[in-house]
């Protein structure tokens, strides 16, 4: 059977489309947006501006976006993969040389209407192709050395020109999201053996690269390390972030403080509270509760995207849906884990809620392939 | 479209489902550990945490208390609050300081200094806490900054309390001064309050103020506001409010002490005026003296310089701290231990040839001639020295010093002021232990006439005379009640000693201001109700040398100030019904008799009248020359107009 056959026979077509669209996913992304707009109200100290507003308008391109990719045959994605990719690549040099210069890092190009993050659309393009290329591969040569470097070297060059901007956090996603996406394809649980012996071979290294001439890492970013292996070392410095975004978190208790009481961002104790910190906002006036029910959203996010990856019969659609999911975890993991004092500040935003534009974007573009994969499977 | 081959489902395909479980329950795991620790921090540390964020927001603000107020007996200010104003700058609304600053300075006088160091501490702090440019403004700046605000974005005027000394120069040895809070104030404290921490707070530095400083001081109060995390407040959340300092109402007469500086000015000099009833000391003037205001500012350097190299010292307090011999004054406490002793009696009588050997020393009467055969009343009244010479040896020094200490002398007056002296009433032990030498009886014929090692401070003759005059162990009363409490009075317990001894010690002194031959007599007072009794005191300060002596007595006047004798008088009155004590001391002011009695006269009149007395009160011949002082006195002491209370007005 071939696969025109059963697209021109099972796939919707015209307005059905939006009927086969995976609609609870949709309905999760808006509860989740929305909770992101009412923390973004919070912290402005009640008011729709300077954030809220902007980030609602930026929700509504990204779903018109969303709906757009989905209408598209994913077969479509599936053959722009190398283009989208190249592109990436492309931008990531662009900012090299030109980027605007942010928060001590070169990530940004300059739209007029909106600052694009190239990072950030490297890390759905690098899914794309990663996942074009184990549908394109036969799959009896998926561990094979040779075709296991090619899509090493996929991954390893976006995350070098990414760590060189530098940005710890997106380099660190891209290395988990594309590994992610080799373990999934199937390749042989050796090679991770292997690449994890390796990884812990190179951050002893990185540790002792500290002070010298080859240094690999930048000061704030050792300094960042050593403030998360023990934070009260630098208690009015770089731990005060961490320790501050604590004490908001633990003081929400079980039910939080209520809806704009939290002393600690209304106070501006918190950093970045409506960017990187936002969700301990979120866990101090909404308390535990609040937090846990923000957990479960994302978790049943997780779960649809899972649905419709071994829903579908088409390689393609499988791998690149459970990649942008996995994008997604990996976002929001680390996000928590650093807020809570679980790993370090790497500036790396709550999906979804968290304000910025481009990030947002770039995962509704993602969320529209995922659409676009659901109504367009296989059945 | 592009065809499309369906793959192969086999081998590496058939473990995606099995990798994607895989994957997915790692990520189900690590939200699972995400939720633990969420509930670990939000469920079982939430009340550590909360009380964090609490101290974080919370912060505790003291807010000064109101220093108590300082009261005449009378209820005239001595020290006061008021408004003093300064000018601040807020950085973050004045935007260009260096611009702003310049405008200023075309306005009112800033100093380069000042603006230096508001500029320091501008980089230093926040930005929106305010940073005084000048401080001690006058009223006429402030207006021009007001009238000029729009042009002066961030800076403004801004009202304090500060302490002010309405009396000026009247009670500065008194009261004292308030001066900021200082790192070596501070370092002298054990445990201080957190109130002292303020930037400028004053306290009490010399004086009743630094003596009374906790009951003056009161308690602070204490705000909890709101701060966000660069430390502006937000909002009051509740506030505590302190205690005001206790209002202090002294026992002195403002305008008698006002009147007694003024009789004393010109002279380095001191005089105690004490209530022998109570023991209010209703004045107690050092002369000169200096405008404690100028300390609460900051003195300027020239201007200490000033004070300091005075050879009259404006800034000891003659009347506590000051010791001097009490020379003759003393010779009532000989009288007294000799008569107590029963080693004579008032009629008893010693001859006075002009000297008293002693061993192979002559020990010399100030009369060359000798007075011939002296008693007790005459022995007062004519000042004879010898008399003393002859009882003391008699008595003993123990007898005498144990009399001193009946009496006040040698004993320190418990009373709120700075640098109390307890000055020196010696016996044999004493010069034991601090000279290692033993007792000589020439030690005790100096002694009896209050030479030698004897020393008493103006404060302690008049407690001495007002005993004498009550019989009374009258105890000095400076602070009359605290907050409208009456203090304790000082009338005291009646002394150890014999009344009729007493009375004619008393008699004796009647005669030395009364008597035609008393040596008082021409500062006697007329008003039959008012009569007054006293005792003359001219104390040596150098030794007269036998090439002098040879040479024949140089007269006072003829000597360099600092060695000339310190002239003494202390009196009570009015002689029947002691109401008044007062003791007079003028440094190197020569004879008691002219210098020291006329003034302590007229400040016992002024006393006893309450104001300025009739010139009936005064000797019929003197009265023209009284008239003048008083019309002098009068000018004197009409409230002066001062340059800084101009700007105020």
């Amino acid at each position: 059977m071939s696969y025109l056959e059963y697209a021109v026979k099972s796939t919707p077509s015209g307005f059905r489309k939006f009927l086969y669209m995976n609609w609870p996913l949709t309905l999760l992304l808006i509860s989740v947006a929305s909770a992101g707009f009412l923390m973004l109200y919070s912290v402005a100290g009640g008011s729709w501006m300077p954030w809220a507003e902007p980030q609602m308008e930026r929700f509504g391109l990204g779903l018109t976006v969303m709906f757009i990719i989905a209408l598209v045959p994913i077969w479509f994605w599936r053959n722009m993969s190398v283009v989208a990719y190249l592109g990436s690549i492309g931008l990531l040099i662009v900012v090299e040389l030109f980027g605007t210069i942010g928060m001590g890092a070169q990530r940004w190009i300059d739209l007029g209407f909106m600052r694009l993050q190239p990072s950030e659309v490297m890390k759905i393009s690098l899914v794309m192709v990663l996942a074009a290329y184990y549908d394109w591969l036969p799959a009896h040569k998926t561990s094979r050395p040779l075709w296991v470097i090619i899509p090493v070297l996929l991954i390893l060059f976006p995350t070098f020109m990414v760590l060189k901007q530098p940005d710890l956090g997106t380099s660190i996603l891209l290395l988990a999201a594309g590994g992610g996406l080799m373990f999934l394809a199937g390749v042989h649980w050796a090679y991770f053996a292997a690449v994890i012996a390796a990884g812990v071979g190179l951050i002893a290294t990185v540790f002792n690269s500290r002070g010298t001439e080859w240094q690999l890492l930048k000061d704030y970013q050792f300094r960042r390390i050593d403030t998360f292996l023990d934070p009260s070392t630098d208690p009015l410095g770089a731990g005060y972030h961490i320790t501050q975004s604590k004490i908001a978190l633990g003081s929400g208790g079980w039910n939080g403080r209520g809806f704009m009481e939290g002393t600690q961002s209304r106070l501006n104790f918190l950093p970045e509270k409506h960017t990187d910190f936002i969700f301990t906002t979120l866990a101090e006036e909404f308390g535990f509760v609040g937090g846990i029910t923000l957990l479960i959203l994302y978790g049943l996010i997780l779960i649809f995207c899972m649905v419709t990856a071994l829903s579908t019969k088409d390689r393609f659609s499988s791998l690149v849906t459970l990649g942008i999911a996995l994008n997604f975890f990996l976002f929001f993991a680390v996000n928590m884990s650093m807020v809570m004092g679980l790993a370090p500040v790497v500036g790396v935003p709550l999906p979804m809620v968290s304000y910025g534009g481009s990030a947002m974007l770039v995962l509704m573009a993602a969320f529209g392939i995922v659409q676009s994969a659901h109504i367009h499977r296989p059945r | 479209m592009k065809q499309r081959k369906p793959k192969p489902q086999g081998l590496a395909y058939k473990r995606l489902p099995r990798r994607a479980l895989i994957l997915g329950g790692l990520q189900t795991a690590f939200i699972g550990g995400l939720a633990a620790r969420m509930r670990f921090m939000q469920v079982d540390q939430a009340d550590e945490y909360r009380l964090l964020a609490e101290e974080n927001r919370i912060n505790i603000r003291l807010i000064p208390p109101t220093r108590g107020r300082i009261y005449d007996r009378n209820g005239q200010i001595i020290g006061q609050n008021s408004p003093s104003y300064r000018i601040v700058i807020v950085r973050e609304d004045a935007g260009d300081i260096d611009s702003v600053i310049a405008k200023l300075s075309d306005l009112i006088p800033l100093t380069g200094d000042e603006i230096e160091r508001a500029k320091t501490e501008m980089r230093r702090s926040a930005p929106f806490l305010p940073v005084t440019l000048a401080d001690q403004v006058t009223w006429e700046d402030i207006s021009k900054v007001a009238v000029n605000a729009p042009a002066l974005p961030g800076v403004t005027p801004e009202v304090g309390m500060t302490r002010q000394y309405p009396r000026y120069e009247d009670f500065a040895h008194v009261v004292g001064y308030v001066g900021p809070v200082s790192d070596y104030d501070l370092s002298q404290i054990e445990d201080p309050e957190p109130v002292l921490r303020i930037p400028r707070f004053q306290i009490g530095k010399v004086g009743l103020e630094a003596k009374q400083e906790i009951s003056l001081r009161g308690k602070a109060g204490a705000k909890r506001v709101e701060v966000n995390a660069t430390g502006r407040v937000m909002r009051e959340l509740d506030r505590q409010e302190g205690l005001a300092g206790a209002d202090l109402q002294l026992s002195v007469d403002a305008d008698l002490q006002q009147y007694a500086q003024a009789r004393l000015a010109g002279e380095s000099a001191a005089a105690v005026v004490i209530d022998c009833e109570t023991g209010d000391i209703r004045a107690i003037s050092s002369a000169p003296s200096f405008d404690p205001n100028l300390f609460v500012r900051g003195i300027s350097v020239a201007d200490y310089q000033m004070l300091t190299q005075d050879k009259y010292r404006p800034l000891a307090n003659k009347t506590v701290q000051g010791t001097y011999p009490p020379g003759s004054t003393f010779k009532m406490i000989t009288a007294m231990a000799a008569l107590e002793a029963g080693v004579i009696s008032p009629s008893s009588t010693v001859y006075c040839p002009g000297y008293l050997k002693v061993g192979s020393r002559r020990f010399h009467c100030w009369k060359r001639g000798g007075h011939g055969s002296v008693d007790l009343e005459t022995s007062l009244k004519r000042s004879c020295d010898v008399y003393y010479y002859d009882v003391a040896l008699r008595v003993g020094i123990d007898k005498i010093s144990e009399m001193a200490n009946t009496f006040g002398l040698g004993v320190k007056h418990d009373i709120p002021m700075s640098a109390v002296a307890a000055g020196l009433a010696p016996n044999q032990e004493w010069k034991q232990r601090v000279h290692g030498q033993d007792w000589l009886v020439g030690d005790t014929a100096n002694a009896s006439i209050g030479q030698g090692f004897m020393l008493a401070s103006p404060l302690q003759l008049a407690v001495m005379t007002a005993r004498l005059a009550t019989g009374r162990a009258v105890k000095p009363r400076l602070v009359r009640s605290v907050n409208g409490v009456e203090q304790p009075s000082g009338a005291g317990e009646p002394l150890a000693v014999n009344r009729n001894n007493l009375e004619q010690v008393r008699k004796a002194m009647f005669s030395v201001s009364n008597s035609r031959r008393g040596t008082a007599y021409r500062s006697r007072i007329i008003t039959d109700d008012f009569r007054m009794a006293g005792k003359t005191g001219t104390s040596q300060v150098r030794n007269i040398t036998k090439a002098e002596r040879a040479a024949g007595v140089i007269r006072n006047e003829d000597l360099p100030w600092e060695r000339r004798d310190h002239a003494l008088f202390v009196s009570f009155a009015p002689y029947d019904n002691p109401k008044y004590a007062v003791a007079v001391v003028v440094e190197h002011g020569g004879g008691g008799s002219k210098a020291a009695a006329p003034v302590a006269r007229d400040i016992m009149l002024q006393a006893l009248y309450d104001g300025t007395p009739p010139l009936e009160a005064y000797p019929a011949g003197d009265r023209d020359r009284i008239k003048e002082q008083q019309k002098r006195l009068e000018g004197d002491r009409r409230p002066k107009a001062r340059p800084d209370e101009k700007d105020r007005a």
